[in-house]
Order: structure tokens, then C-alpha cells, then sequence
């Protein structure tokens, strides 16, 4: 049986913010993004949410797995490279909300 | 606050140490003994780095990478209760007895 | 916030924990083997795969993408697909992989800052700096300076952008073919490719370095 997956909510090109969610265990959204806004690059599809597969559940429902990318400038205060320089970092659709 | 292993941006000023070390047989054990467990579903890939973040920060640090697989392997197949660590403890303590 | 110590040795631990470690996993397989979960022949199997993995592969693809610009496109668009052309045909069951083309205005450079995600199948074990805590906080927050200790200055106006492998995708970088190798077969070109031009820390061999 497939498994149940969520329909992605974002296309290329949204601007999203990265959630600041109070999860306590294993999650796959790096400090240093949190709270901040970037663009949508692409979705992946749906991956198993790791939130779950590191406990010991389904995963159920897959989530959408989106290649967000940020401005370096807005991440770090003081960059040092230059103006156009990007970061981008996969997240999980749950962790992203429309900004 | 990040959790240990959520390094990104943490503030060094160290060199990158490019020196690169030959792996060791008991690190191609682990790698190669992981990799039959997760064939089995007995370890999936996020549960394993459950098992890694959980380690005490301080010991996280100081200890290789391979080292923190051990750790975390350990750990989640006692979770599962596939062994106990008094049962790996004594077969260890076999396994040197017997070298001498 | 706590910082690195600078003690720390990627892959390689203090003698004794290393002793500690080495005894610890021979005693797991020993007891996963007794209880049946497990065999010696299965570990022995995974022990040659896991040999067999080398940049080569990366090396092939990259090089075959540089020749031959239909299965380029078809390796940036799905990159297992393509792979899978050329004899990867168990790539399903591995992780998926995100290959970022670099261009004359934009360079990539590939990090996991949560652990050490790195394309194995493509590029065999990842070296001990890229698993080191240094280059995982290093690499997002000062690229360019850690490309500096690489020995790679680009040029002027090139964007750098940083590929956080934080999930189920892994990414390699299709570095720039090297001027002055037009006419090249795959297999002289696949010489210039090495493990670090497709992690994004350098640009790949020049035809000097290889010829004669």
C-alpha cells in the first residue's frame, strides 16, 4: 500500500518563512535557518517525516521536502563573501510557513 | 540553544585540518555492519542520528565519527531490546579474555 | 555557546577509545551473529561494497555529463535516472541525489552541518575533514574562507552557493570542464575529476597536471 503523503503547498519561487517549532527530539531543520525567510527552489516530492521514523513510526503522513534558499547576508550578520552569495538547506514542509 | 551535533555557524576561528587519516578495519566493520541492519530495518537512518545526537555533548565532541556510529548503534538496538549493553560488556570482556 | 576544543580528530579517536571502540564493535557483530540477527558472509559482502565505492564513479558521470550535453540535462533534471543509464541499475534503493551544475557566475560548494550526509554511493567514504566539526560550521558561515585553505580563489563576481544536505537528498557538484581539453574521450576527462572539485572545495585538475 503507498504510503499516505501530503500535497505540497509551495512552488518554486514562494517566499517562506523557516518555523520556529518547539521540537524536542530528532528534527532535521538546522538552528541557524530558523526564523528566517528565503525562496522556495524546488520540491523534492514527499520523504517519510523523519520526526517520526526516528521513533520507531511510519513517517506517515510523507511530507514534501522542499530545497529552500536564503541570502547569506540575511543568515549572518557580518558575512563576509559577497552580496549574492545563498545558502540553501532542505526543509520540511511543516517547518515552513508562507512569508 | 542548537543541540550539539547542529553545527552550522558554531563560532571557530580553527583551520580546516585537511590531513586525511586511513580507515581503520573496525571503522569498515561498523560501516559495513550498519549497513546490514538498516537492510533489515532494524536501523533507519533517523533513528541512527537520534542515537548520535543523544550522545553527552562533551563525549559527542571528543570522539570520531565512526566512534559516535558505535555509540548510537549501541544504543538504539538496546532501546529495541535486540541485546543489552551487559550482554556486548561481557562478550567484550570474552572476546579479550581470549586474545589474553 | 560552547565552541570546539580543538581536540578533536575526525575518524580517529584517542588511543584508547580507539582500542575501546574497535573492541566494542567486534563485540556487537559477535552477539548480533550469535543471535542469528546477523551473519559474518552479510558483513563481509557490505565490507567489499563499501571498498568498491570511489570518486571514480563521480569521476565517470561528471565526465560523461561534460561530453555529452543531452545526458547532462536528464542528469541535472533526475539525476538517479541518469545514473542509472550508465549501470547504477541498483541506485534505486539509494539515497536520491541532487547534482548542482557549476556555471561561470555560480560555484557550489556541498556541507551537512546536522551530521556528515554525503553522496557515498557516488563518491565512496567522505574524507575526515568534511566530517569534521570545524568544516560543518565553517563551511555555511565562511565559505569562501574555507575554499581559501583549499587553495580555490574564484573569480571575481562568481556566486557562491552553499548546499546544506539536511534531509533525504544528497548533493554533488558537476564542476566546470577544465579548459584546454576540447576533444578529450570520457575516460582521459574522467582523470581530471576529483572527489573535492565534486564536494566544491576545488576546480578539477588542468590538462598539465595529468599529461605525460
Amino acid at each position: 500500500m503507498p504510503m499516505a503523503e501530503q500535497q505540497p503547498k509551495f512552488g518554486a519561487g514562494d517566499r517562506v518563512r523557516v518555523r520556529c517549532l518547539n521540537v524536542k527530539g530528532h528534527n532535521r531543520t538546522p538552528w541557524f535557518i530558523r526564523g528566517k525567510v528565503g525562496t522556495v527552489e524546488r520540491c523534492h516530492g514527499a520523504y517519510p517525516n523523519p520526526e517520526s521514523l526516528a521513533y520507531g513510526g511510519s513517517g506517515e503522513p510523507a511530507m514534501p521536502l522542499y530545497l529552500v534558499e536564503f541570502s547569506q547576508r540575511q543568515l549572518w550578520e557580518g558575512y563576509e563573501g559577497r552580496e549574492g552569495d545563498k545558502l540553501l538547506a532542505d526543509v520540511f514542509e511543516h517547518w515552513l510557513e508562507p512569508a | 540553544m542548537p543541540g550539539v551535533h547542529d553545527r552550522g555557524g558554531w563560532p571557530t576561528d580553527d583551520p580546516i585540518d585537511q590531513e586525511e587519516h586511513p580507515v581503520m578495519d573496525w571503522e569498515v566493520r561498523m560501516s559495513a555492519l550498519l549497513g546490514a541492519l538498516r537492510g533489515k530495518g532494524l536501523m533507519r537512518t533517523d533513528e541512527m542520528r537520534r542515537g548520535i545526537e543523544s550522545i553527552d555533548p562533551s563525549r559527542y565532541e571528543s570522539i570520531g565519527y565512526y566512534a559516535r556510529w558505535a555509540e548510537s548503534v549501541e544504543s538504539i538496538l538496546a532501546e529495541k531490546g535486540i541485546f543489552t549493553r551487559e550482554e556486548i560488556d561481557g562478550k567484550m570482556g570474552e572476546l579479550s579474555g581470549g586474545a589474553g | 555557546m560552547s565552541e570546539s576544543h580543538g581536540h578533536e580528530h575526525p575518524g580517529m579517536a584517542h588511543d584508547e577509545e580507539l582500542g575501546y571502540y574497535a573492541r566494542r564493535v567486534r563485540a556487537m557483530e559477535a552477539v548480533l551473529v550469535e543471535k542469528g540477527i546477523v551473519s559474518g558472509e552479510e558483513v563481509e559482502r557490505l565490507v567489499a561494497e563499501g571498498e568498491a565505492r570511489t570518486p571514480a564513479d563521480g569521476a565517470r558521470i561528471v565526465a560523461r555529463a561534460w561530453t555529452d550535453p543531452g545526458f547532462k540535462n536528464r542528469l541535472l533534471a533526475d539525476a538517479k535516472a541518469a545514473v542509472a543509464e550508465m549501470g547504477y541499475s541498483e541506485s534505486e534503493s539509494l539515497p536520491d541525489v541532487v547534482v548542482a551544475e557549476n556555471t561561470d557566475g555560480v560555484h557550489h560548494l556541498v556541507v551537512c552541518t546536522l551530521c556528515s550526509c554525503y553522496p557515498t554511493w557516488l563518491l565512496g567514504r567522505p574524507p575526515d575533514w568534511y566530517k569534521s566539526l570545524t568544516y560543518r560550521s565553517r563551511a555555511v558561515i565562511d565559505p569562501r574562507g574555507v575554499m581559501g585553505e583549499f587553495g580555490l580563489e574564484l573569480e571575481e563576481g562568481v556566486v557562491v552557493k552553499v548546499l546544506d544536505s539536511t534531509a533525504d537528498v544528497r548533493y554533488l557538484v558537476l564542476p566546470q570542464r577544465p579548459a584546454g581539453t576540447e576533444g578529450w574521450s570520457e575516460v582521459e576527462l574522467a582523470r581530471l575529476v576529483t572527489r573535492d572539485s565534486m564536494v566544491g572545495v576545488s576546480r578539477p585538475l588542468t590538462p598539465e597536471t595529468v599529461v605525460g
